[in-house]
């Protein structure tokens, strides 16, 4: 093993341990449904960032872990994060050439696309409809963009990670 | 995905991974078991004394209604060995807590503080100071996750207390709401009904109060009247949570034998009644 290609691996680790307690830290019922997906938006940004060490695989297991945490299905978030780190590792070249707005549009797709999976086995297991404000986070998190990107690449910037 | 919904086998690796969130799920408590402890630290001298006073007036309370409660409890067990029946009144009880942890939105799941280390067990039981929460699906070592009785996989067979009218109460979805679909449009049953465990089904102990009727409907154009119930717990108040272990017939009996004296491994634990009654329903 190169010791410079895995350099700052440490920094990608501690941000989705920050998504992951994010994702179950405890909000007032009123903002409960509206959650940002963090674990999403962390894991598209490293796909963009370094595709070539963060991936599907990693996708996969923080997906398990998002699973672990929020008591659903063993395997849901863990499909549907998969998937869109595979579309994203797809797309990256372009993406990371559009203009920051442009970038969010994607970014609206792809964790609509997110939630629809785990949707699309929720109700495969039978469990009712959710309501309308269902979709929030996804809107969230694409208005979170612009922040997410930034803070992270100077985060990335900082440590040198490559 | 398909194992893990229709079989069982990923509950041991479910348990052997629910360790490697155990940190995480630490991590997020720790803000609100830190604050807690500031307040207890920082309480003033009235403060305490306030609440010596009203918990002592509770207690009070509580050990009046026990002395009867015991006299009973034992008369019940005599009565029923006289005729026969095997009835159990003996239960172990522990006391949980809640792990400040929001889980699925759309799913009405806690997290508790005590696993496998504690003998806890899927299936098992969960109440608070009012009535039944209900039933723990996946333990690990040291957490564990349970389903409450509002959420819409879970089902509770129950009985109304006043009569004994059996049926089953479903989670709709909604924190303050239970639904009772199979009960005919003439069956007895009351607004204000109190429906209580009717301990068919094996996994909750008969007796403990579950919810109150509080709207029924009765449509002559369907088969079953339209019964909603409002669970007697506090479903999303409460953070200290009973575990109970059915108990088994001898050690009641034992219990009955030295008369007097109250069963062993009833632990009773009382509540503050802290929280205010606003509505927390905003789901």
């Amino acid at each position: 093993m190169i010791t410079g290609r895995n350099h700052g691996s440490g920094v990608i680790i501690a941000t989705f341990l920050a998504a992951l307690v994010l994702t179950v830290v405890p909000l007032p019922d009123w903002l409960r449904p509206v959650r940002p997906d963090w674990v999403g938006l962390v894991l598209i940004y490293w796909c963009l960032a370094l595709p070539d060490r963060v991936g599907v695989v990693t996708g996969w297991f923080t997906g398990l872990l998002v699973d672990l945490l929020t008591g659903t299905l063993l395997g849901q978030h863990a499909m549907a994060l998969a998937v869109i780190a595979w579309l994203t590792l797809r797309l990256h070249q372009r993406i990371r050439l559009f203009p920051v707005w442009q970038q969010a549009l994607i970014i609206l797709v792809l964790l609509v696309l997110h939630q629809l999976l785990a949707l699309w086995v929720d109700r495969f297991i039978g469990r009712p409809g959710p309501p309308w404000y269902y979709w929030t986070p996804s809107l969230l998190g694409m208005l979170l963009w612009p922040l997410i990107y930034s803070a992270l690449r100077t985060l990335r910037r900082s440590f040198s990670v490559n | 995905m398909m194992m893990d919904h229709r079989q069982s086998h990923l509950e041991s690796v479910r348990a052997a991974l629910s360790i490697v969130v155990y940190p995480i799920q630490l991590a997020v408590e720790l803000p609100g078991s830190v604050t807690g402890w500031f307040r207890e630290s920082l309480a003033t001298r009235r403060e305490l004394q306030e609440e010596n006073v009203s918990l002592q007036t509770q207690l009070l309370m509580l050990k009046a209604q026990r002395q009867k409660l015991e006299a009973l409890e034992v008369e019940n067990i005599r009565l029923r060995e006289l005729l026969d029946s095997s009835f159990q009144v003996g239960e172990k009880i522990l006391v949980a807590e809640l792990m400040s942890v929001n889980l699925d939105p759309y799913k009405h799941q806690i997290v508790i503080n005590k696993g496998e280390l504690d003998r806890i067990y899927p299936g098992q039981p969960l109440l608070d100071a009012d009535g039944v929460m209900g039933q723990v699906v996946h333990v690990g070592p040291y957490t564990s996750t349970a389903v409450l009785i509002t959420d819409t996989s879970h089902a509770i067979p129950v009985q109304v207390n006043r009569n004994g009218l059996r049926t089953i109460a479903l989670g709709s979805g909604t924190i303050n709401r239970l639904e009772l679909p199979y009960l005919p449009n003439n069956s007895d049953i009351l607004i204000g009904d109190l429906l209580i465990t009717s301990g068919l089904g094996g996994r909750f102990p008969p007796g403990y109060p579950v919810a109150m009727v509080t709207a029924i409907q009765q449509d002559p154009g369907q088969a079953f009247a339209r019964i909603v119930a409002t669970p007697k717990a506090k479903l999303d108040r409460s953070r200290e949570v009973l575990l109970v272990w059915p108990g088994d017939i001898d050690a009641a009996l034992a219990a009955s034998a030295n008369a007097g004296k109250q069963p062993a491994e009833a632990d009773i634990q009382v509540v503050p009644e802290g929280e205010p009654d606003s509505d927390g329903d905003s789901e």
